[in-house]
């Protein structure tokens, strides 16, 4: 029933920050149709008036108490960075100009 | 001579560490000894601590020679899932994009696992960010059954469960989302639980899928397991969807005997899909549950066959938002010389990530965009419901459900690894506990005529790990099945 075409497969890698070459897009189109002909068996369902389950567990707003406490230490996270001053991680530049 | 080290359980070198009849410097390398001789063949291990584990070890006979209580595990050598986060060594979650990573942070269940006096050896290969059935899928090394080296350990969690049944460490943790501990521990030969989910903090637990996400330990006995979730478990305040319940003693569930446990057989789950070898297993399981006092019902989850096709929809579209964040800002390989921010993403991304990582991003970025998310997202979310509510109805007839783990034993290697969807289809049995959020565990039944392990599940109500335990360890004890060593490593073992 669903078709997924070459263009939907660029226009979601798009969306998904993915750049794929022409031979994956080709796989991929062929793929995620056979992927998605079986996930269409959930339409044999009637779901109308179900609720839909966001989590198992009956858990509402979770809170804790707002205390200070010691957060990762600087240089560990730093080191982890694949680019920073030891203050700030860098990035390429966001803005154009000067 | 006395039985090798790395023969015996968790449960009996703690108590041999603890009587000082070993040194947990020993006991450690031992285990290293036996690594080096398996693990070429194995492939569990993506990185060996030798020198943390031994000075490790150390520390914690000087701790014993003092008279200190070092921990309820002390002395035990343990390996760990390459998404538990640790301080020592990296954290790769074996993809290229983290290949490197070294945390700042030890996960939970890494710091609950150090206060109990166990000795880490490594980390141990998986699929990528935990995507697979079969380990294949990791960026390092495709780890083999240490049953028939040809053959898959299963996956996601395949090195740790190589690890365990190899003897290359006692316990070993690992994490399911799908069935990525009991798959591969049925096709492994060892025990391998999911516990409930939020029963286990996943603090420094590299996310897959959030909603369905569960830590849990691999071990040869149930009584290991026992003693591995009474370390792990327990609430968490700084991961917010884990349980603020007690935890029991899980190892006062282990008396032997199920008198008056209803165990509850699925009618759907016994069909032509599951093959007549691991069906005979199976029977024979339930015999012997039978013989120690259980009562057996049939029960009906009539929305089985919809289980892989709403978890597909809802790991993947969780996944899709999860990984974004491996962007190469704040960790991971950033592609070198891009010129904005959009080109570093796309060409970190499109390098670090592997083939079966893209196909899920893309498939859950598809079943959230715009025009489609009523029609997969939302009607998924709405069967979940229904297959929850199938469990909470079998639960009212029945205390424990019994099934297999898997249709079929361990798989050739490369046999499933062009076609994704056969691949999801070997999670069928294992799906629907992650979705109902229930307790599962897979221990041996046996062996095929081919000589590979076949796994007994035995499913329970959420939060009732000590029901499943006591089932587990009734027909591990009553069974008569022991597995011994695996036959692809037998000569290296004696």
């Amino acid at each position: 029933m669903s078709t997924i075409t070459e263009k939907d497969v660029e226009y979601i890698a798009n969306l998904a920050q993915l750049t794929l070459d022409d031979s994956l897009k080709a796989r991929l189109v062929g793929e995620l149709g056979n992927i998605l002909d079986y996930i269409d068996k959930l339409n044999e369902l009637d779901t109308d008036g179900v609720e839909p389950m966001m989590h198992v567990q009956p858990l509402t707003n979770v809170f804790r108490d707002d205390e200070i406490a010691p957060s990762l230490p600087r240089e560990r996270v730093m080191e982890a960075a694949p680019k920073h001053d030891g203050e700030y991680i860098l990035v390429p530049q966001i803005l154009e100009g000067d | 001579m006395s039985e090798p080290i790395h023969l015996k359980s968790a449960h009996s070198l703690r108590d041999a560490i603890r009587a000082k009849e070993i040194s947990a410097r020993e006991a450690a390398e031992a285990y290293l000894d036996h690594i080096d001789a398996v693990d070429g063949d194995v492939r569990a291990y993506t990185d060996v601590w030798r020198e943390p584990a031994l000075a490790r070890a150390d520390a914690i006979d000087s701790q014993l020679a003092k008279g200190e209580d070092a921990g309820p595990l002390a002395g035990v050598p343990i390996g760990l899932k390459d998404l538990i986060c640790t301080t020592e060594g990296t954290t790769a979650c074996c993809s290229e994009l983290l290949k490197g990573f070294r945390s700042p942070y030890d996960a939970t269940v890494a710091e609950k696992l150090y206060a109990a006096g166990t000795v880490v050896l490594g980390k141990l290969n998986m699929d990528e960010f935990a995507m697979g059935s079969s380990t294949e899928n990791s960026s390092v090394v495709t780890t083999r059954n240490p049953w028939n080296l040809d053959c898959v350990p299963g996956g996601s969690s395949g090195g740790s469960a190589a690890a365990v049944s190899a003897h290359e460490c006692a316990i070993s943790l690992g994490s399911d989302t799908g069935g990525s501990i009991r798959q591969p521990a049925a096709c492994c030969g060892c025990v391998g639980m999911k516990p409930t989910y939020g029963r286990v903090s996943r603090y420094g637990l590299v996310a897959f899928a959030s909603s369905l996400d569960q830590i849990g330990p691999f071990s040869r006995d149930v009584e290991d397991c026992a003693l591995t979730l009474n370390t792990i478990c327990g609430h968490d305040r700084r991961d917010s969807t884990s349980a603020n319940l007690e935890v029991p003693d899980f190892t006062t569930s282990l008396t032997g005997d199920v008198k008056g446990v209803r165990v509850g057989l699925p009618k759907e789950y016994f069909t032509d899909a599951l093959g007549v070898e691991i069906r005979a297993k199976i029977d024979s399981a339930v015999k012997v549950l039978e013989s120690c006092g259980a009562e057996v019902v049939e029960v009906s989850l009539p929305h089985t066959e919809y289980a892989v096709a709403t978890y597909y929809i809802i790991c993947t579209a969780e996944a899709s938002a999860n990984l974004a964040r491996f962007d190469g800002v704040r960790y991971g390989n950033r592609a070198p010389d891009t010129q904005s921010p959009e080109e570093m993403y796309k060409k970190t991304k499109s390098a670090g990530f592997g083939a079966e990582v893209q196909r899920r991003i893309l498939l859950g970025t598809y079943v959230l965009s715009s025009g489609y998310y009523d029609a997969y997202y939302l009607k998924a979310q709405k069967v979940r419901t229904l297959i929850k509510q199938d469990f909470d109805a079998a639960f009212e007839k029945c205390d424990v459900i019994v099934t297999p783990t898997t249709p079929t034993p361990a798989f050739r290697i490369g046999e499933k690894s062009d076609d994704p969807l056969s691949m999801y289809l070997s999670d069928i049995y294992t799906i629907s506990a992650n979705l109902g959020g229930n307790p599962a565990i897979s221990l041996p039944c046996g062996l095929t005529e081919s000589g590979l392990p076949a796994g007994l599940q035995i499913i329970g109500r959420p939060f009732e790990e000590g029901a499943v335990l006591q089932s587990a360890y009734a027909f591990e004890q009553n069974s008569g099945i022991d597995l011994g060593v695996p036959t692809a490593i037998a000569e290296s073992v004696s």
